[in-house]
């Protein structure tokens, strides 16, 4: 297959545009379908992103390099038994199980000193986002909550959970400010890809308006330290605006949406 | 005291209203089991249909899901409903519907005649009782042609949206994809883009460089960047230049106030594209975007049925004389559609649906790397709608979405179907195609082996 003349795939031709766009071009064509080393590359990302999404979320080992760290940590989960229930139960991800419930509330702080921030680490579509980058941005990110400026809950690893589990988390912890750290939907290309959604005075049915969202974050994607700023940024907005979500627009994020992206492009530099 | 029951084998099955029944009779489905509208079991879900098979279509002029008063959805499907159109079906049950639809009298001459006289809830309900090759072979007898710069949706041809997107907007990388589709004869129904951004300014560069490359190159298409209406019609008073206004809708008023929009903005969106007068064989200017489960995900389902809701949106698109509607069907996820077997079911539905309904529909054939489905689950789908006559599907290369992190079918998947089933491109694209050296010539559609001279030299000045 190494020589060109001996393989019946047909090249593409414009294999130089690659270096524009990270999309699966120029794949060549056997026949007119795709190749059989470009399909088995692409099997192979399918099976990574399913077992991203299936993978199980190591909470012991996570919970032994908090705990290293010297800070407290509480495990729980929501009420989807398992990953199937999950998939088809939204509603039950977005709730704590009795039992986590319980065990959380023994660590709530009083209602007249609440917590400032509780971040939780949520397994969401892929474990994987939080096993390859949640360590690496707290230890970014905390650093950047000096005592007694931001008093910190307890840290909570949280399986089977959605998004809106860190409500139900942060009221039973009595928590002012909830970030939750969510595998996201895993794309082929972008398996690992964490998310972090922050809402102010979180409340059990607290919709999506108002919640800020930082997307992306993995290797390839958002640099964690960049991410840490942002999310600096939008905690000490929402704590002085007393406020988050659509309305707190990330005056951060600005730039990057104005990309001061060239007009033109090789497709009309050149005389027809 | 419900007023909806079937008897099967001395048991008496009772469903509560209307809306109840239409659920119960519904192909199982994730999305109508998360809103606990589904049947119980599946006898019931049979004994619910074979009540909605004995029901009068003309129940649901007089009876709708949704409150008239509460819905400017329904207002629109009940104040514009065609009783003249509905005349030569209108004295037959659901059942015997299914029964005319499936007979000879029901060729595309009566069905085209029959659409105004339609109301979405009669073709949810008819489909329900429909088996897959029912909703293949009635909806290939529909026929819904629409034109821009080319026409689409004409016997034995089928089209590609190009979907070029790029993770965050760079018009070289935009462009490297649109080759990429184009050397595959991809495009004709539209070069689409999903921008990262809903920033108007990145919207007015990716609508300025889509346009120069169909004027320079000459290509029989037209463009569109896949944003919210208002940021559209606020390009257009830009001075952009707009081919087709995008948007999502459903099939709810609130669902759609969820999306930001009603009719009005739809209609002011679509009086700002028709303004430019930019088509050149026609002029159906919108672009629509649906998906069974969006009402749901919304909380804006009024304990509707997804598949249900789904049609409805379809009336509101046919308001607005749109050259593409497609679904999306994989998109939304397993807690809506959890598998290949119920987003291969919705799928040939929406498509049937909205060809019954008068409406040029398309398919994102796609799934989501949680849900249950891959490759081989979208090439059953993209087949089995190829052969219902869909108007078009997505080519995405390599099938891989960089942006939204789905898959969809590729350019090669469209070339395997044309293949199979000798589908052609949209005439005016088709003769483009052979024109400037895509296909090689001769009646056979077979790729040239060389790169286009035009593009040979683009890509000449990148060595």
């Amino acid at each position: 297959m190494d020589d060109p003349a001996d393989t019946p795939v047909i090249p593409d031709t414009w294999g130089k545009l690659r270096r524009f766009t990270p999309a699966r071009i120029a794949l060549g064509r056997a026949g007119t379908s795709l190749p059989t080393q470009a399909q088995l590359d692409f099997q192979f990302a399918h099976a990574r992103a399913r077992d991203a999404v299936h993978h199980p979320l190591a909470t012991g080992v996570l919970r032994t390099a908090l705990a290293q760290r010297g800070h407290t940590v509480a495990t729980v989960r929501s009420a989807a038994p398992d990953r199937r229930t999950y998939l088809q139960r939204p509603d039950l991800g977005r709730r704590l199980d009795e039992a986590s419930r319980a065990a959380l509330a023994a660590l709530s702080a009083a209602d007249d000193a609440p917590f400032d921030v509780a971040f939780i680490l949520a397994d969401g579509l892929s474990a994987f986002a939080i096993e390859q980058n949640a360590l690496p941005f707290l230890d970014a990110m905390l650093p950047r909550l000096p005592a007694p400026a931001w008093k910190l809950a307890p840290l909570v690893i949280a399986a089977q959970s959605r998004v809106a589990l860190g409500d139900d988390i942060a009221v039973t912890l009595h928590a002012r400010m909830v970030a939750i750290l969510i595998g996201e939907r895993p794309g082929l290309s972008s398996p690992d890809s964490l998310g972090i959604y922050l809402t102010w005075q979180p409340r059990i049915g607290t919709t999506d308006a108002q919640r800020n969202c930082i997307s992306n974050i993995r290797r390839e994607g958002l640099d964690i330290h960049l991410a840490a700023d942002k999310l600096l940024w939008l905690m000490n907005e929402a704590r002085s605006r007393q406020l988050s979500g659509v309305s707190l627009k990330d005056d951060t994020q600005a730039p990057d949406e104005r990309l001061a992206t060239p007009a033109t492009n090789f497709l009309l530099d050149s005389r027809p | 005291m419900p007023r909806y029951a079937h008897t099967v084998d001395g048991k008496r099955y009772r469903f509560a209203d209307l809306k109840s029944l239409l659920a119960k009779a519904t192909p199982a489905r994730s999305g109508d089991q998360l809103a606990g509208i589904a049947a119980g079991s599946d006898e019931e879900r049979v004994a619910a249909r074979m009540a909605l098979a004995a029901l009068p279509l003309a129940t649901f002029l007089d009876e709708v899901p949704i409150p008239y008063e509460e819905d400017e959805v329904t207002r629109l499907i009940i104040d514009e409903h065609d009783k003249t159109a509905f005349a030569p079906v209108s004295h037959l049950t659901v059942g015997d519907f299914r029964n005319w639809l499936l007979s000879e009298a029901a060729d595309a001459a009566a069905l085209a005649a029959l659409a105004p006289g339609l109301t979405p809830e009669m073709a949810a309900a008819v489909s329900k009782i429909m088996r897959v090759q029912d909703l293949i072979l009635v909806a290939k007898k529909c026929r819904v042609v629409t034109a821009f710069r080319n026409t689409i949706g004409l016997a034995g041809r089928m089209a590609t949206r190009l979907q070029p997107n790029h993770p965050t907007d760079d018009p070289a990388g935009v462009a490297a994809s649109i080759v990429d589709g184009l050397m595959y004869g991809c495009g004709d129904a539209v070069i689409g883009v999903n921008p990262a951004s809903d920033n108007v300014h990145t919207v007015t560069t990716l609508l300025r460089m889509l346009d120069a490359v169909i004027a320079k190159y000459r290509i029989p298409t037209q463009a569109c960047v896949l944003t919210h209406v208002t940021t559209t019609i606020e390009a257009i008073g830009r001075g952009a230049p707009v081919d087709l206004v995008f948007q999502s809708i459903a099939g709810t008023e609130s669902a759609n106030a969820g999306f930001g929009i009603n009719l009005a903005v739809l209609a002011e969106g679509r009086d700002a594209a028709l303004s430019l007068r930019r088509g050149t064989v026609g002029d159906h200017v919108m672009y629509f975007e649906t998906g069974q489960g969006s009402a749901l995900s919304a909380n804006a389902h009024h304990g509707v049925d997804q598949q249900t809701c789904e049609a409805r949106a379809y009336a509101v698109a046919r308001k607005f004389k749109p050259l593409l509607v497609n679904t999306v069907v994989g998109f939304i996820g397993p807690e809506y559609l959890y598998d290949g077997k119920q987003i291969t079911r919705a799928g040939l539905e929406d498509h049937f649906c909205g060809k019954l309904l008068g409406v040029p529909m398309g398919c994102d054939v796609c799934y989501t790397n949680h849900a249950e489905a891959d490759q081989d689950d979208m090439d059953a789908l993209l087949t089995l709608l190829a052969a219902a006559g869909v108007n078009y599907v997505m080519g995405v290369p390599g099938s891989d979405d960089v942006m939204l992190n789905y898959q969809s079918t590729s350019f090669h998947d469209t070339l395997y179907i044309r293949q199979v089933l000798g589908l052609r491109p949209a005439p005016e694209f088709e003769a483009w195609l052979r024109d400037i050296g895509i296909f090689a010539p001769g009646e056979a559609l077979a790729l040239a082996q060389d790169l286009p001279a035009p593009f040979r030299h683009a890509l000449a000045k990148l060595d």
